[in-house]
This record gives C-alpha cells, sequence and structure tokens, in this order.
C-alpha cells in the first residue's frame, strides 16, 4: 500500500498540466524622492511612529518623553545603550514570564518604506515570544537598512541563523497589533504590542 | 438549501442586508485606493499569477524540495490525503503529547477539514485566537469571510454574547472595550495552551519554510508560547523562491483589507529552541482540480477575500448564505469542485458582473469559472428541471425566425390584454417587486418592415 | 476553454478598419443591425434610434429579419446544447456583413467572447471581429464626432457589466488601467448635459438574466441600491447602453412610481427626449 505521501505525489504527478516558464520579478517599482518620509508617514497612518536619529542619545531622549516609557516599569532592552533594562531574558525560566511586560526594545535589520515594515529576527532574541508579548515595541534599524519596497527587502535580506546554523525565525512587522473584527472598527492592540516605534539610526 | 433561499431570509432584513454591504463596500473601497496607490499594481497582479501557474505546473517538484529542506530545517513533514486524515494527524500528534488546550489561529483548511469538532469530541479543548473567530466560534457558527470571519455581526451583538462569555459590562458594546475584554481572556489562553496550530498563507519551496501573515498577532503568539507548533497547509500553498514572497505581499492586504501589508508576515523556518514545528501537507481535492484545464486556476487563490468584498450579491447575502467554508465568487468555484450536488446553487449565485475577475490579485478569472460552473453542472442535470425545460423551449424557440416572431406577438397581445392580476401571479418572480415592460403594439421587426414601405 | 479573457487586444478596431477600407470603398460596408430579441420585442423604439444613429452616419444598414437571439439566456444557465443552433443560426443571418452593431453590451460580449464551443473556430473568430457594440461601433471604427444636440437634463449613467468589463468600454473602479469611457464621450458633447456623480460608478444592477428570477430578492435589493444612488446624485435620466439593465431598473422605478426617466444610450444619440422628468 502506497503512502499517502507517494499517494498524493503520484496523484500531482500526473494531473500538473505541461510546464510554464517561471516569471522574471521585474518591473519599474515604486520608488520614493523622500524615502524616510515616506516610511515615517506610512507609520504614522497605522499608529506607529518613525524617527530619523543620529545617535543612540537622541533615541534615549525620545524614548523618554513618550508616555508609554515614562510609565514602565519591566523594560527589556537588546540594543546596547538604549533603555533601562530591568527584565533579562537569561534569567526568566520561560517566555511566558514575559507577560505584563512594558516595553521591548530589539535591533531590526532592514526598513520598508512602501509598508512601514521592519525586519525582524530571533537570532539574538532568546525568546521571540518577546516581540508578540511586550505591551510596547521599540525597533531600532540601521538607516542604511532603509529600502523603498518589498522586492528589494527580500533582494538584501538572509534567512537568520543561530550561531550554530540551525534556522532562526524572521518576521516583517508593520506597526502595532490591530483588528477591525468588530464591526470593521480599527482598534490598535489587539492581541499584541499596543503601540510600537521605529527609530532609524544614522 | 440553495443560496437563493438562504440569500431572501438574508435580504428580508432589508436595513441588516444594506449595513453589510455597506461594510464590505468599505473594505474594497480601501482596497481600491491602495490599489491605486501603487502604479505597478496591474503588473503585480501578471506576475503573481504567472508565478502560481508554474508552481501549479511542478507542483510535484516543488512539494519534494519543500519537504527535503523543511525537514533539513528540523521540520517534520506529515502528508494528508484527505480532511480525516488531516485530523487525524493533528489529533496524534496532540494526544502523543498530551495536550489539552489548542491555540488556533486562522486557518480555512481547518475550517474545510471541520478540525475543531474533531479534536473536541476527542476531548480537546481548541481556542480559536483571531477575535473574529472566537466571536463566531462562541455562537457556534463558521466564519461568513475568510478574512473578515464576523463580518455579519454587528457590535452590540458582540457586547452581548461578551457580556455572556466574558462578564463585560451588559449594554456595552464599544468595539475598544469588547476587544480589550478579549484580549485579556485570549491572552490567558495562550499562557495556558499546550500547543499552536496556524494555517500557512505562504510556502516556499527553495527554503523549506513558511509565512503566516496576521494583524493581531495571534498567530505568532501560538506559535511561540507553547513548545509545539503545528502548520496545517494545502499543497497549492506554494511557490518556489523567497523572492516570490515579494510579489505576493506587496498583494494580499492591500486587496484584503487595504492595508500596504499586515502587521506580522512571520517567516517560519525550523522550531524554536527546544520545540517542535510540524507541516501538514493536505490534499483534499486539490489534486484532483489540478487536472481540471478549466478549473486549476482556482487553486491560485491565496484567500485575500478581495471577490467576496467586490462582490455585489455576497454582500447583500452574507457569507452564510453559501453553506460552504469559503463564501462568495471563489468559494462558488471551490464549492461544486468539492461538491458539485451539494453546491449546484453556487454558481447561479451571481451576476456574471466580472467584478472579481478584476480584483483578484492572482488574476484567477473567476466569472469566467463560474459560467464554465454552470455548463458543468447542467451537463450533470444539476441544474433544475424547470430552468433547464425552459432553455430548451428557449432553444428551440431561437432556431425559428417564424416561431420566436409569432411567440413574440401572441406575447405581447396576451401582456397587452390580460388582466393585472393574471399578469402579476404569485408564479411571476419578475413581477413581484417589478413592473413588467410596457408590451408594445408593434415589434421592431415589424416596425422596421414597416418604415421600408 | 473560455476564451482568454483579454484577446480582444489582437483584433485592435483600427487594424480592421484599415483591412476592411483597403477592399471596400467607405460607404459600401454592410452593416447588419443586430437588434437583440427583447429588444424587438419589448423597446421597438430602442431598435429604431439606434438604426438612426447609424443611417446618420451614412451606413448601409441592413436588418437581417431571420435574426431572433444571441444565444445569451441558454448558454448563461449552462445549458450549451441547447444554445448552439441559436448561435449557429445567429453567425449564418449575419454571414454577409462586414459588420455586426447591436445596442446591447451584454449580448455583444456573448458573440464576441463567448460563441467558443458553439460554432466552429474560424467562424468565431470572424463573427468576433466583426462583432460591435453600438458605441464602441461609433467611437472606435466610425470615429465619429459626437452629437451636439440639446439634452438639457442631469443623466446617470448606469455602466453595464458585460459592456464595461467584458468590452471593455470604459475604466472600472476596480482596475488600474486607464481607458476611455466610450458611452461618456459619446453623449459628452450634448447641450445641457450634467452627469451625475455616483457613489459606486460601476457597481451591478443585479438584473443578471435568469438570476433577476431566480435570486429575485437580492436581484431587487442591488436594483433598488442603484436607483437610489442615481436619485441621491440628483439623476433626472439613467441611462445605459445595455436594455436588460434598464428593464430590471425601469421595472422597479414604475413600481414605486420613481421620478426618474429611463433612456437607452441610442435613444439620447439620436435625439429623443425624456418622455417625462
Amino acid at each position: 500500500m502506497p503512502t499517502s505521501r507517494e499517494q498524493i505525489l503520484t496523484a500531482v504527478r500526473a494531473n500538473q498540466p505541461p510546464a510554464t516558464p517561471v516569471p522574471q520579478v521585474k518591473g519599474t517599482w515604486i520608488e520614493y524622492d523622500d524615502i524616510v518620509g515616506q516610511f515615517c508617514g506610512l507609520l504614522k497612518s497605522i499608529g506607529s511612529a518613525g524617527y530619523l536619529v543620529d545617535s543612540l542619545d537622541q533615541i534615549n531622549a525620545t524614548l523618554a518623553e513618550l508616555p508609554a516609557y515614562q510609565s514602565a516599569t519591566r523594560i527589556c532592552s537588546l540594543v546596547p545603550g538604549v533603555g533601562d533594562s530591568s527584565v533579562h531574558l537569561d534569567s526568566l525560566a520561560r517566555a511566558h514570564e514575559l507577560d505584563q511586560l512594558d516595553i521591548a526594545i530589539v535591533n531590526a535589520e532592514l526598513a520598508v518604506a512602501e509598508n512601514g515594515a521592519v525586519w525582524i529576527s530571533d537570532a539574538a532574541i532568546k525568546y521571540r515570544a518577546l516581540l508578540f508579548m511586550a505591551e510596547h515595541l521599540i525597533v531600532v534599524v540601521p538607516a542604511n537598512g532603509l529600502v523603498p519596497h518589498m522586492h528589494a527587502a527580500y533582494d538584501r535580506l538572509r534567512l537568520p541563523e543561530f550561531a550554530d546554523g540551525r534556522k532562526a525565525f524572521g518576521a516583517f512587522i508593520s506597526g502595532p497589533s490591530k483588528t477591525a473584527d468588530i464591526e470593521q472598527s480599527l482598534v490598535i492592540g489587539a492581541q499584541g504590542p499596543r503601540s510600537s516605534a521605529v527609530f532609524l539610526l544614522r | 438549501m440553495s443560496h437563493a433561499t438562504l440569500a431572501t431570509e438574508f435580504v428580508a432584513d432589508r436595513k441588516r442586508a444594506a449595513w453589510h454591504d455597506s461594510a464590505l463596500w468599505f473594505v474594497r473601497s480601501k482596497r481600491d485606493k491602495c490599489a491605486q496607490a501603487l502604479p505597478e499594481w496591474e503588473s503585480l497582479r501578471e506576475i503573481a499569477s504567472q508565478i502560481k501557474q508554474h508552481t501549479s505546473s511542478r507542483l510535484a517538484e516543488y512539494l519534494e524540495e519543500f519537504e527535503r529542506n523543511a525537514t533539513a530545517n528540523g521540520i517534520q513533514v506529515h502528508w494528508a490525503r484527505d480532511a480525516a486524515e488531516h485530523n487525524a494527524i493533528v489529533l496524534r500528534l496532540l494526544q502523543e503529547r498530551n495536550v489539552k488546550l489548542l491555540a488556533k489561529s486562522k486557518s480555512m483548511l481547518t475550517e474545510e477539514c471541520h478540525l475543531n469538532p474533531y479534536l473536541e469530541k476527542h476531548g480537546i479543548e481548541v481556542v480559536d485566537t483571531d477575535l473574529g473567530e472566537r466571536i463566531v466560534q462562541w455562537r457556534n457558527e463558521p466564519p461568513s469571510h475568510i478574512v473578515l470571519p464576523a463580518i455579519h455581526i454587528k457590535k452590540e451583538e458582540v457586547g452581548e454574547l461578551f457580556h455572556e462569555k466574558l462578564g463585560t459590562i451588559a449594554g456595552e458594546f464599544q468595539p475598544e472595550y469588547l476587544t480589550e475584554a478579549a484580549r485579556v481572556h485570549l491572552r490567558q489562553k495562550f499562557l495556558e495552551a499546550d500547543a499552536g496550530l496556524t494555517g500557512v498563507n505562504f510556502a516556499i519551496a527553495e527554503t523549506g519554510g513558511f509565512v503566516v501573515c496576521t494583524n493581531e498577532g495571534n498567530a505568532d503568539l501560538g506559535a511561540s508560547l507553547p513548545s509545539l507548533h503545528i502548520a496545517s497547509m494545502g499543497i497549492e500553498k506554494l511557490i518556489p523562491k523567497l523572492h516570490h514572497l515579494g510579489v505576493f505581499l506587496r498583494l494580499l492586504a492591500r486587496s484584503a483589507t487595504g492595508q500596504p501589508i499586515t502587521t506580522y508576515s512571520s517567516h517560519f523556518h525550523a522550531p524554536r529552541l527546544g520545540g517542535e514545528l510540524h507541516v501538514v501537507l493536505v490534499d483534499n481535492g486539490r489534486s484532483k482540480l489540478l487536472a481540471s484545464e478549466e478549473f486549476r486556476r482556482s487553486l491560485n487563490c491565496i484567500r485575500c477575500g478581495a471577490c467576496l468584498n467586490t462582490c455585489p450579491v455576497y454582500r447583500r447575502s452574507g457569507g452564510h448564505s453559501y453553506e460552504s467554508p469559503v463564501a462568495g465568487p471563489i468559494g462558488s468555484v471551490l464549492g461544486p469542485a468539492r461538491d458539485a450536488a451539494k453546491n449546484a446553487s453556487l454558481p447561479f449565485a451571481c451576476t456574471l458582473c466580472g467584478s472579481c475577475t478584476d480584483v483578484c490579485p492572482v488574476k484567477i478569472p473567476l466569472h469566467h469559472q463560474l459560467l464554465a460552473w454552470r455548463k458543468e453542472l447542467a451537463d450533470e442535470k444539476l441544474v433544475p428541471a424547470d430552468k433547464r425545460f425552459a432553455m430548451k423551449m428557449a432553444g428551440l424557440l431561437f432556431r425559428s425566425p417564424w416561431l420566436y416572431a409569432t411567440a413574440g406577438r401572441v406575447g405581447r397581445f396576451a401582456l397587452r390584454f390580460a388582466p393585472r392580476w393574471l399578469v402579476y401571479n404569485r408564479l411571476n418572480g419578475w413581477g413581484r417587486q417589478r413592473e413588467l415592460p410596457p408590451a408594445p403594439k408593434k415589434s421592431f421587426r415589424q416596425l422596421f418592415r414597416e418604415r421600408k414601405k | 476553454m473560455l476564451p482568454d479573457y483579454h484577446w480582444e487586444c489582437q483584433f485592435t478596431p483600427a487594424i480592421q478598419l484599415f483591412l476592411l477600407r483597403s477592399v471596400h470603398p467607405w460607404r459600401l460596408m454592410r452593416v447588419g443591425l443586430f437588434i437583440p430579441c427583447y429588444i424587438d420585442q419589448l423597446y421597438p423604439d430602442v431598435g429604431l434610434a439606434t438604426l438612426e444613429v447609424l443611417e446618420s452616419h451614412g451606413l448601409d444598414v441592413h436588418y437581417p429579419p431571420a435574426q431572433t437571439c444571441c444565444g445569451q439566456p441558454m448558454a448563461n444557465t449552462g445549458c450549451n446544447a441547447d444554445a448552439k443552433p441559436v448561435a449557429q443560426h445567429f453567425l449564418t443571418t449575419f454571414e454577409p456583413y462586414d459588420y455586426v452593431v447591436g445596442p446591447s453590451g451584454s449580448c455583444v460580449a456573448m458573440v464576441r467572447h463567448h460563441y467558443h464551443g458553439l460554432i466552429d473556430e474560424a467562424a468565431e473568430h470572424r463573427l468576433a471581429a466583426k462583432t460591435f457594440e453600438l458605441c464602441e461601433f461609433l467611437v472606435d471604427v466610425l470615429k465619429v464626432t459626437p452629437p451636439r444636440h440639446a439634452f438639457p437634463y442631469r443623466v446617470g449613467l448606469h455602466q453595464s457589466c458585460h459592456g464595461l468589463r467584458e468590452l471593455r468600454l470604459g475604466p472600472c473602479t476596480e482596475a488600474q488601467v486607464s481607458r476611455v469611457n466610450k458611452v461618456r464621450v459619446l453623449l459628452e458633447g450634448l447641450q445641457g448635459i450634467e452627469f451625475c456623480n455616483l457613489q459606486r460608478p460601476d457597481e451591478c444592477c443585479g438584473f443578471g438574466g435568469t438570476f433577476a428570477v431566480a435570486e429575485e430578492a437580492v436581484s431587487c435589493m442591488m436594483g433598488d441600491d442603484r436607483i437610489a444612488d442615481h436619485q441621491q446624485a440628483g439623476a433626472q435620466v439613467m441611462t445605459a447602453g445595455d436594455m436588460s439593465c434598464l428593464m430590471h431598473l425601469e421595472g422597479l422605478i414604475r413600481r414605486q412610481r420613481k421620478p426618474l426617466a429611463v433612456m437607452h444610450v441610442a435613444q439620447i444619440l439620436a435625439g429623443r427626449q425624456p418622455q417625462q422628468v
């Protein structure tokens, strides 16, 4: 008796149409004259915020003015020199303890102007739940990691790996979590972070 | 029941049907704006369509490539021929690990397989963690829309439901308040869950990973807290290359809700440290559909829901009138492929306006497929006999100019002189809400002849 | 298999015109007037108006009286076996003409895009290439100067779906493709005409052939919604390129005694005025 795998593959092989070519992903894609303005404007439109900064001090100064940061007691920063970290992932027994975490501060590699997304991997994050459990998410991205669109993002993106060669997790995250499941009314802060901010660091 | 019967019930509450229509029209308008903002929109659709068609043409190879790479990444790959096998695999994985509570994010495939009732029958608590899905789960209803599962429910009704289930204040129905209550409830469930199950938006053959897109972050919470993550995917979800995601992620959320991208587009390529990741590849009729030259392009579907939002019939009849896991135009194509007799009325729940074909981000010729289904169904004698008889008579009539002209004369004469009660009888479906056109004394052909003299 | 959705690009009217002009002296082109069955029987004036418009451009217009129906009702119900002889009859009837022109986007779309498998393939292409909806024939083939007579009314233009999305007579809101609106450009030159801004400029009216009866509830709600849109926009006259949509909408309007006149675009182009406004 052939396995399900064999049966499915046999059926697919018998039924698939004659091969068509793989198309080139080529075209005249949108470009922005003011790419930083586009990125920050887009973030604003989805209830987030983007800042172009020159130093870590500037990030700290901006954070100090955010109400969410001012009232925060549990902060986990994975960006050296940014924020006053009071929660250390190594000291937690499991990811569940990140519940009620006020602020997570993480690095991202890329930012995408067309949709406000940042590419974050968990290669350097012990518990990736951090990205989704925190009430507020702060992201620091090198300013030269800002690309206009997703094609450029995938051109630059390398799938993250841990030191031992295992594949890591990566996500494009655009703004805070949200839902419109009740009568199409947009509610920001569904199940993940209630707010987010992105710093483009020059 | 036929779509028409259920749609009639839905439309009986005109005000509510109008509310449903405008809620979805709002989503379609957002989609239009988002698409208009990208000059390359139409070429993206074309590339996406070609990638999907190419993938279909080499699907077996890509499935093997995916399996090879996923396995190398530490993902365990399972194959299920049908819904029953899928459900059994999931149950076995859960039972072997003594799972009591499963946090599930949105997956139309598990709806198709009726996974929830199956697991519940075996004593496993399943919590749908998408807010809309949680709402319909509590109401014991299927989702009425593939992206907006609770679009048919009013906030007041959600307020009552949450009052009963979560103890929110009676009479309170602000979406912010209700969403917050759900957040607290679901967060607790995430913390207690022993396993997470997600769907798959795209699986990448080249890298052996997959992508899940959500706005709420529920899939990610479910996949990062418990140590077991199961992902269920139809075999048509594959794409060949990682960079192809650039095309699909640009199209998906714009088409679905008019957002430039979903909040989370999560790329899973391996189990997390100390955890397990299982992917269940499900056929359930897809390989059969692949054989059909006419309908195979319906496998291109990325479940964005744009065709539902633009469909004037869906908007005014509600998702439940389709009695199918997927409603709207794409559901009316996929439904008969699964069970032609049960879903025979769906391809007729359509005016052939063609808007679905124009919005589809992967260019499935939806209204042409609906028309093609009508032919299949008529050939199978699954179109009601009275309709087929009427068409047979019309076919005979229109073959003979004399017969046609005579019938026209008699018909017009009857319309002009028959008493109103006779013309507007109970069987006259046209005349219940509409006047018949005033029958002229002479047809065009008569006037033309006279004009020549 | 159905014909490719965008096949019309292969037969650009300009090329056809060039080819035809090289064989025929311009005024000797024989135009077969295609008056769909329900227009013939129920709206004879729409047929007359079409004839008058075509003749006003000096064309040699013939009405083959053997014509009946294009076969769309059967084909759209899936009854292709019943549609076949009707399509064959249509082909035979219109074989002698250089052009086939009719005042219905829907029936023309049937002939042009959906005769595959109903008639012989070579004949199918030949027929498709010479069959035109009235407005596109005027704009693309004859390249007429739009009429300038007086039509001092606020007009709501209902864009019939098959004309819009099968024949591509105009741009539609969901596609990011710019197209000339061939119905509107013909009306734009009329003295005193004012177009109403509809909230949903290209939503279906809900007619849909047998859908109008089989799905009566949804059909009538769709129709009511269209009428309400035209009324909120202040329309005095509702017009369209397809009388079938208008038959359905007018049926609702008359039952509800709404003050909205209904005219086929051919009637306006031929210089008719609304009967009551």
